[in-house]
């Protein structure tokens, strides 16, 4: 049975549409990931599952049970907010025992719930404090145990790294994954972060521009991206996209870049759209630099160094800018004319309407 | 060296402090001194040390305007801070309407005592106010509100609180503010009613605007005199003669600066030993509860 389902949502705020006709559907305990730039929606879609909004239409189903007339505390649906929002004049204990309580759950249920979820979390030391003498990481946790204690059938995170520093970001991250293998529920997060989205979920759901982008596996999503949206929000740095022009002949579409050069894409060509402007998207990795036989020649605009890999930022010589990668230890400088040698295997094309057309699936 | 630095820097605070020693530390220890003389003004005093002390200890008038005193200030401040409460609760909200009548409920608050008390004779005045006006309509006799002991300090108390409505309301409003909303969300998916969101969110949140509101409104209400004199001029037979009035008219009335002095001075000290306390108990219950 799908866990949630929702089914043609709609949301205005003042006049201004922010969703538009949004139809998703969760397996159970699957964790999915919103991602997408700010403005894109997800946050309210978010909140309308919660309750704290109302859609302007459509219906929202939490296993077989349709959830979006009932109020927020009876969705069987928690949620970690942004910024936590701990009550601050109460302890860890009543933070977590709050909505237990409210639910009159029995008293020694409420204990063994809440020890249990400290233990998980490892911040049973900290019950007894209040949230402003904890650290940023430890109110986290506190904030994930307020949700865990409800034993709810969803659970909502809204943005739950954004608010710490780097390290402890990494860390929570791999302990989330962990946490995800213990609860036996649903898990939607939201977030902008999309190396986030690309570790934590089982499906992405990509939102902008009011609607999904594209839902699937986090692989899925970067190497068959379904639009020009997609593909250039997925992936850093951003995919490069070339205007090309579509060549005669063969099963495999074969395109002109601007510079004259010729890609062999293993893109059918009987899919494509017909005497269409099309781009070639290529990521980073599939344009080396010197290694193999150089397709076109580009001059240096930007090296950058990240350690295991250098990224090269050139242009061709008809002017468009291109993306290419190589090894840690390059030697190229900028001003520098190189080779380029783009793998046709693994590039992309998109028609006008930005429809990514990708190689047949192996 | 330093001595050096000390004094020039002296004179950028020297404009400040030349004032507030002159219109503030010498008017107060003048008024010390003043209470331990016997002074009219007219004439040189003389130095009597504790007598006006002793004097007012077996004055029964001052005795009765401590006692109205304490009456009227805990008539005003508990209604007081739970009516503004109220209406921040009912109009922190955005919208015209709600900014309207915030607008409204704080315009009390800007009017002179001599506006105020002369619309409360209006409204309390039993053949033509209306207060008389409603109970005579319904069928009941009026109420003498400035004329019967027992409820002149009520129609006081009512007074005040109508007067001084609208600046502990935007303390509270500002408070409210001050909650995330957030925190109200995350009542809200943990099914918290409204009444126990009231208690358990709103009220811990706005502890220390309420503690605020009324160590102010009872340090401002034990000072409260323009009402009482203007109202009923302490009557009847003193019924709500309040300290300041009392130290009013030794002062004014009857000239004795001393006497009026001592207590002053006296009301001074049950002030600052009242707000000592609630900031004490206040205080303590805080460092309890963590």
């Amino acid at each position: 049975m799908a866990s949630l389902e929702l089914k043609g949502v709609r949301k205005a705020f003042a006049g201004t549409p922010i969703l538009d006709d949004v139809s998703l559907s969760l397996e159970s305990r699957e964790f999915i990931a919103f991602l997408g730039p700010s403005g894109s929606g997800k946050s309210t879609l978010l909140r309308i599952i919660a309750g704290l909004e109302t859609a302007d239409a459509g219906e929202v189903w939490l296993e077989g049970r349709r959830i979006d007339t009932l109020p927020s505390g009876k969705r069987d649906i928690a949620m970690v907010f942004q910024a936590y929002a701990l009550y601050p004049h109460m302890s860890t204990r009543e933070n977590m025992a709050f909505g237990l309580r409210n639910a009159k759950v029995p008293r020694d249920e409420i204990e063994r719930r809440v020890a249990d979820a400290a233990a998980v979390l490892e911040i049973t030391p900290l019950l007894d404090r209040k949230p402003a003498e904890m650290s940023g990481g430890q109110r986290q946790r506190v904030a994930i145990g307020r949700a865990l204690v409800k034993h709810p059938k969803l659970f909502l995170l809204d943005e739950p790294l954004s608010n710490l520093d780097a390290a402890l970001r990494l860390r929570t991250r791999v302990e989330l994954a962990q946490l995800k293998q213990k609860v036996e529920a649903s898990v939607i997060m939201v977030t902008h972060d999309q190396a986030e989205a690309m570790t934590l979920a089982d499906r992405i759901v990509v939102m902008n521009d009011r609607r999904i982008q594209q839902v699937g596996a986090p692989m899925e999503i970067y190497s068959r991206p379904g639009n020009v949206f997609v593909a250039q929000f997925v992936g850093s740095p951003a995919m490069t996209l070339l205007p090309v022009k579509l060549a005669e002949g063969a099963t495999d579409a074969t395109v002109y870049l601007g510079d004259g050069a010729t890609v062999a894409t293993r893109v059918a060509r009987g899919g494509l759209p017909v005497a269409a402007d099309l781009r070639l998207g290529l990521r980073p990795e599939a344009v080396r630099v010197g290694g193999g036989v150089a397709t076109t020649k580009a001059k240096v605009e930007l090296v950058e160094r990240l350690g295991e890999r250098t990224l090269i930022y050139a242009r061709l010589a008809d002017g468009t800018a291109i993306t290419a990668e190589d090894d840690a230890y390059s030697r190229v400088a900028i001003g520098d004319e190189v080779g380029l040698a783009i793998d046709g295997s693994a590039a992309h094309l998109f028609g006008p309407d930005g429809t990514g057309y990708h190689r047949a699936a192996a | 060296m330093t001595t050096e630095r000390d004094w020039r820097g002296l004179l950028f605070v020297a404009p400040f402090l030349a004032l507030y020693l002159l219109i503030l530390v010498f008017p107060l220890l003048r008024g010390l001194w003043l209470s331990l003389n016997q002074v009219d003004l007219f004439g040189a005093g003389h130095f009597v040390g504790f007598g006006n002390y002793a004097r007012l200890l077996h004055d029964p008038v001052f005795g009765t305007s401590l006692v109205n005193t304490f009456e009227v200030t805990l008539m005003i401040v508990p209604p007081l801070t739970i009516i503004s409460l109220l209406l921040a609760l009912a109009l922190n909200r955005a919208g015209k309407g709600a900014a309207v009548l915030r607008g409204i409920f704080f315009a009390s608050a800007v009017l002179s005592v001599t506006i105020v008390t002369l619309i409360w004779r209006f409204m309390l005045a039993p053949d033509a106010g209306l207060l008389g006006e409603i109970s005579k309509a319904l069928g009941r006799e009026p109420l003498p509100f400035l004329s019967d002991p027992h409820l002149v300090l009520p129609a006081l108390a009512i007074t005040t609180i109508w007067w001084s409505v609208g600046f502990p309301m935007l303390l509270f409003l500002a408070g409210l503010q001050q909650i995330p909303q957030d925190m109200y969300e995350a009542a809200a998916l943990d099914n918290s009613s409204g009444w126990t969101t009231f208690w358990r969110i709103t009220v811990p949140a706005l502890r220390r605007t309420l503690i605020l509101v009324v160590m102010l409104q009872t340090a401002a209400q034990l000072q409260l005199f323009g009402q009482s004199q203007l109202l009923t001029a302490g009557g009847p037979s003193g019924a709500s003669r309040t300290a300041v009035l009392f130290l009013f008219e030794s002062a004014f009335g009857r000239w004795e600066l001393g006497y009026a002095s001592a207590a002053a001075e006296v009301l001074f000290l049950i002030i600052l030993a009242v707000t000592l306390t609630q900031y004490w108990a206040t205080s303590r219950n805080e460092g309890h509860g963590r």
